[in-house]
C-alpha cells in the first residue's frame, strides 16, 4: 500500500489526505503529537501558575500587560485559525487556488501576531526593565509565552513552505496531508493561546 | 497493493557503513539501538564498579568525592536513559512490527530520526568526561545542588542539553510504535489478538508520549536557569526547588513503569513458549497493563514524602502507590499459572524468565515498604531505596531484556546463541546480583545512606559493603560471558529454522531467521490469539495469507535523519557553552555570539526543509524478485 505523486487530478477523493495508509498514518501520528505537545504547554502553565506571583520586586503582570494589544493578538490569532479551516474546506473542495490563498493569508495574519508578540516583549525588556532574570515570574511568563511565540514562529515557516510546494507540485496525495496535519497544528497553538489569554494575560489583570 | 509502474529506477541502495547510516528498516534500527544501549551500557557497568570498589571497605580513597559524585550520577543516567531505554527499543523494533504482521512501522524515517538524535544526545551526555566534568548532582538533578552556585562546571549542561536531545528521541520513538500498532496490524490481528509483547510496548509508547515532554520542560527550565540566569528554581528570586521534584517525578515515575512494562511483556512471551501452554488470563494481563500505566501517572509524589508535602498528601500518594500492587500481583499470579502443569523447558531465556519472577517481586515488596509514608522517612536517602529499584530495574527489567535476547536473538540474526553459555550467564549474574543488592536492604535499615563517597569502620556497614563489591564483580563477569556468547555466536554460520525454539507461538516465527527486508512476503490472515501455535494446531505449517503475491512497496534509505540529530548535537554544544569565558578570542566569537548554536539549528533546519520538499517516492520489490527469494 503506498502513496503517489502520480495520479490524474479529477481522481483526488473528497479527503485527499486521508486516501492512502501514509497519509491516515501521517494524520494519527500528528495527533499523538499533539497529546505530547499538550502535556508539554500543561507543565509550562503549571510551572506559570506556581511562580506567577513571585515579582521579586520587579514589575507584577497587573502593572505590565496592556489588554488592548494582547486583546489585538487574541483576535488576529482567532481568524488565523479560520481563515486555515477555509484552506481545509478549499482543499476539500479540491480548489487549489482558493486553498493557497487562504494558506497565504493565515501566515499573514500569523506574522501579524509575531509583529505584536516581538513589540511586546521589546517594550518589556525596554521600558519596563522585565526580563528573563527578573524574577521568578518573568521568567516563567518568557518560557510560557516565548514557546508559544517559537510555535508559531516554526508554524509560519511550516506553512509557507507547504504553499511553495502547492505551487510546484499541486495538490496531491502526498501534500495534502502535509497541509491538513499543518492545519491542525495551527489549531492548536491557537487553543493554546487562549489559554494563554486567560490564565496568564486575564488572571494576571484580574491579580 | 499492485502498482501501475514501479520506482526501482530511482532507488539508492547503500551498502557497508553508508546503509547503517541511511537504513529506515526497523530491524536494522533495531541492531543499531542494541549496539548502542550495550555500548552505554557497558559505560554504566564500569562506572557502577568503581562505585562499588570505592565502597568496598572503610575511608577508602580509590576516587575523589567530586568524582564519586560525577560516577554515581553518570551511572544511574547513562543506565537509565541510555542503557536500558534503547535495548527495549531495539527488542520493540526488532519483533513489534513482526509480531503484528506488518512489513513496516508507521514512519520509517521518524523511526531513524529518533534513533539517531538519541545516540547523539548520548554521546553529547558522555562527552562530559572528556570536557570540563561530568555532572555531579545526581541523576535526579535535584535543585539547588544542580544549580550554578552548587555545581559549577558544565556538567549538568550537558546532562540537561543531552537529555532533551536523547529524549526527543524516545519521544520521536513512542509516537511511532503507538501509530505503527493502532494502524499496521494484519487482517484479523485484533487489539485483543495481539501478543503481550506488542501490547505492553503499546502502553509503554502511550506512557513515554504523556511523560517525556514534562521531563524536557523541566530540563528546558533548568537549562535556562543555569545559562539565561532565568529564576525557576532560585529561592531568592522567587523560585521554587520543589517545583523541580514535583516536574523531575512527574515523569520519574511513570519512567520507571515505561521500564518494566515491556520486560513484563517479554516475560509474557517467554514463559508460555517454554511452558507449551498459552498465557494464563491474558485478558486480565491486558487490563492489569493499563491500570498500572494509569495508576503510575499518579503516585509521583512518594519520591516525595520527605519534602513537606503534609500529611493528606502523603496519604493520599501512599494509598495510590500501593493499589498498583494490585495489577501487578495479578501478574505475577498469572505467570505462575501459566508454568502450572506445563512442560517447561529450562532454556537461558526461560532461566531469565523464571528468575525475574521472585527477584521482582521482591523489588515489589519493598515498593509497597517504602510506600507507607511514615516508614519511608526511615527509608529515604538510604541503601533500602536502593536495593528496592535495582531489585526492580536490574531484577526485574534487566533480567527481563536477558530473556528477551536470548530468546529473539536467533530471530534477529538468525544464530541460536550458545546455550550453556547462556546458562553460566544466568547463573553468574543472579548470584551476583542478589549478593550486590540484597545486602543493601540491610545496609540501608543499619543507617547507610545512598550517595556517599566513604563510611566510618566499625558501624557494621563493613563486611555487608565488602560482599556487595564481590556480587557486583560477579555481575560484571555475567555480562562478559554473555559478551563472549555475541562473538562465539556470530562466527557461526547463519540460518535457523523459521521457529528455532520449536514452540513459537506469535507470528514472528512463522518467517525465515532474519526476516527479508519486507518481512512478510503476503500479509498473514489471523485468526486468533497465538495466531502462528493455532495454525500449527490445525495442522499448518505456514500462515494462510491475506492478500495475492504483489509487488511490494519500501521506503527508500535516507541520510537525513542523521544530518538532523548532528545539527542538534551541534546547537546543543553551542548553546551549552554560550557563556563560557574563553582564552582565545575565535572560540569566544563563535561561541558567546551563538554562531555555533545557530549553524546545527541550520543544518537540522536544512535537512528538515529537504526532507519536507523532496518527496520519497520509494521503491518496489517486484514479484520476481519475491518468489526468486522464496526459492533460494
Ligand atoms: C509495587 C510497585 C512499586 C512501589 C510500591 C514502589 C514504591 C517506591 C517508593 C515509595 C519509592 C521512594 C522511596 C524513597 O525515595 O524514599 C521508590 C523509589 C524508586 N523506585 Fe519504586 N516502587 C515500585 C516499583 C518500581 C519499579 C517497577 C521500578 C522500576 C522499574 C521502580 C523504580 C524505582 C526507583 C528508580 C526509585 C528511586 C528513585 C531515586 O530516588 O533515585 N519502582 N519506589
Ligand atoms: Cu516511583
Amino acid at each position: 500500500m503506498s502513496a503517489h505523486a502520480e495520479h490524474v487530478n479529477g481522481e483526488l477523493p473528497h479527503e485527499p489526505e486521508k486516501a492512502t495508509l501514509e497519509g491516515r498514518n501521517k494524520v494519527l501520528g500528528f495527533w499523538l503529537f499533539l497529546g505530547g505537545e499538550a502535556v508539554l504547554f500543561g507543565t509550562l502553565f503549571a510551572t506559570f501558575l506556581a511562580l506567577r506571583h513571585q515579582n521579586n520586586e520587579g514589575p507584577t503582570a497587573a502593572e505590565l500587560f496592556s489588554l488592548p494589544i494582547t486583546a489585538a493578538a487574541t483576535l488576529i490569532l482567532l481568524v488565523s485559525s479560520l481563515t486555515s479551516v477555509f484552506a481545509i474546506q478549499a482543499m476539500h473542495r479540491h480548489n487549489l487556488e482558493k486553498l493557497k490563498l487562504w494558506l497565504i493569508v493565515t501566515v499573514v495574519l500569523g506574522l501579524g501576531f509575531l509583529g505584536l508578540e516581538i513589540y511586546e516583549f521589546y517594550e518589556y525588556v525596554a521600558h519596563e526593565s522585565f526580563d528573563m532574570k527578573t524574577s521568578a515570574f518573568s521568567s516563567s511568563f518568557y518560557t510560557l509565552v516565548g514557546f508559544h511565540g517559537a510555535h508559531v514562529a516554526f508554524g509560519v515557516v511550516w506553512i509557507s513552505l507547504l504553499i511553495a510546494q502547492l505551487f510546484k507540485k499541486g495538490l496531491t496525495f502526498v501534500t495534502a496531508p502535509k497541509v491538513y496535519v499543518s492545519a491542525m497544528y495551527w489549531h492548536f497553538i491557537d487553543v493554546v493561546w487562549v489559554f494563554i489569554f486567560s490564565v496568564v494575560y486575564l488572571l494576571g489583570k484580574v491579580g | 497493493m499492485a502498482h501501475a509502474h514501479a520506482h526501482s529506477h530511482s532507488v539508492k541502495r547503500y551498502s557497508g557503513l553508508m546503509d547503517w547510516l541511511t537504513t529506515v528498516d526497523h530491524k536494522k534500527i533495531g541492531i543499531l539501538y542494541l549496539i548502542a544501549g550495550g555500548l552505554f551500557f557497558g559505560i554504566g557497568g564500569i562506572e557502577a564498579i568503581l562505585i562499588r570498589l570505592q565502597l568496598i571497605k572503610p575511608m577508602n580513597d580509590l576516587v575523589s568525592a567530586q568524582v564519586f559524585n560525577e560516577l554515581i550520577t553518570m551511572h544511574g543516567t547513562t543506565m537509565i536513559f541510555l542503557g536500558v531505554m534503547p535495548v527495549i527499543f531495539a527488542l520493540m523494533n526488532a519483533v513489534v512490527p513482526l509480531q503484528i504482521g506488518a512489513r513496516d512501522v508507521a514512519f520509517p524515517f521518524l523511526n531513524s530520526l529518533g534513533f539517531w538524535t538519541f545516540l547523539f544526545g548520548g554521546l553529547l551526555l558522555n562527552l562530559s568526561w572528556i570536557m570540563g566534568g561530568a555532572p555531579d548532582a545526581g541523576w535526579t538533578s535535584y535543585t539547588p545542588l544542580s544549580t550554578t552556585e552548587y555545581s559549577s562546571t558544565h556538567g549538568v549542561d550537558f546532562y540537561t542539553i543531552g537529555l532533551q536531545i536523547a529524549g526527543l528521541g524516545t519521544l520521536i520513538g513512542g509516537i511511532n510504535f503507538l501509530a505503527t500498532i493502532i494502524t499496521m496490524r494484519a487482517p484479523g490481528m485484533s487489539f485483543m489478538r495481539m501478543p503481550m509483547f506488542t501490547w505492553t510496548s503499546f502502553i509503554t509508547s502511550a506512557m513515554i508520549l504523556f511523560a517525556f515532554p514534562a521531563i524536557t520542560v523541566g530540563l528546558v527550565l533548568l537549562s535556562f536557569d543555569r545559562l539565561l540566569g532565568a529564576n525557576f528554581f532560585d529561592v531568592a528570586a522567587g523560585g521554587s526547588p520543589v517545583l523541580w521534584q514535583h516536574i523531575f517525578w512527574i515523569f520519574g515515575h511513570p519512567e520507571v513503569y515505561i521500564l518494566i512494562l515491556p520486560a513484563f511483556g517479554i516475560i509474557s512471551e517467554v514463559i508460555p513458549t517454554f511452558s507449551r501452554k498459552r498465557l494464563f488470563g491474558y485478558s486480565s494481563m491486558v487490563f492489569a497493563t493499563i491500570l498500572i500505566a494509569f495508576l503510575g501517572f499518579m503516585v509521583w509524589a512518594h519520591h516525595m514524602f520527605t519534602t513537606g508535602l503534609g500529611p493528606v498528601a502523603n496519604a493520599l500518594f501512599a494509598i495510590a502507590t500501593m493499589l498498583i500492587a494490585v495489577p501487578t500481583g495479578i501478574k505475577i499470579f498469572n505467570w505462575l499459572f501459566t508454568m502450572w502443569g506445563g512442560q517447561i523447558r529450562f532454556t537461558s531465556a526461560n532461566l531469565f524468565a523464571i528468575g525475574f519472577v521472585p527477584t521482582f517481586v521482591m523489588g515489589g515488596v519493598t515498593g509497597v515498604m517504602l510506600a507507607s509514608a511514615p516508614a519511608d522517612f526511615q527509608f529515604h536517602d538510604t541503601y533500602f531505596v536502593v536495593a528496592h529499584f535495582h531489585y526492580v530495574i536490574v531484577g526485574g527489567l534487566v533480567f527481563g531484556l536477558f530473556s528477551g535476547l536470548h530468546y529473539w536473538w536467533p530471530k534477529m540474526f538468525g544464530r541460536m546463541l550458545n546455550e550453556p553459555l547462556g546458562k553460566w550467564t544466568f547463573w553468574t549474574f543472579a548470584i551476583g546480583f542478589h549478593l550486590t543488592f540484597f545486602v543493601q536492604h540491610f545496609l540501608g535499615l543499619l543507617g547507610m545512606q545512598r550517595r556517599i563517597v566513604s563510611y566510618l569502620p566499625n558501624q557494621n556497614f563493613d563486611t555487608l559493603n565488602f560482599i556487595s563489591t564481590i556480587g557486583a564483580i560477579l555481575m560484571g563477569v555475567g555480562v562478559l560471558l554473555f559478551l563472549a556468547n555475541v562473538v562465539v555466536t556470530a562466527r557461526k554460520p547463519s540460518g535457523v529454522a523459521n521457529d528455532p525454539w520449536e514452540d513459537g507461538r506469535t507470528l514472528e516465527w512463522s518467517i525465515p531467521s532474519p526476516p527479508p527486508e519486507y518481512n512478510f512476503k503476503q500479509i498473514p490472515l489471523v485468526r486468533g490469539l497465538d495466531a502462528f501455535w493455532k495454525e500449527k494446531m490445525a495442522g499448518n505449517k505456514e500462515m494462510t495469507p491475506s492478500e495475492p503475491l504483489g509487488p511490494i512497496h519500501m521506503p527508500s534509505p535516507s541520510i537525513l535523519p542523521f544530518v538532523m540529530s548532528l545539527g542538534l548535537f551541534i546547537a546543543g554544544l553551542g548553546f551549552m557553552f554560550s557563556t563560557e569565558e574563553f582564552s582565545n578570542s575565535f572560540m569566544s566569537l563563535i561561541f558567546n555570539k551563538y554562531i555555533v548554536m545557530i549553524v546545527g539549528l541550520v543544518i537540522t533546519f536544512a535537512a528538515m526543509i529537504a526532507r519536507s520538499v523532496f518527496d520519497d517516492h520509494g521503491y518496489h520489490i517486484e514479484t520476481e524478485e519475491l518468489e526468486g527469494e522464496g526459492k533460494a
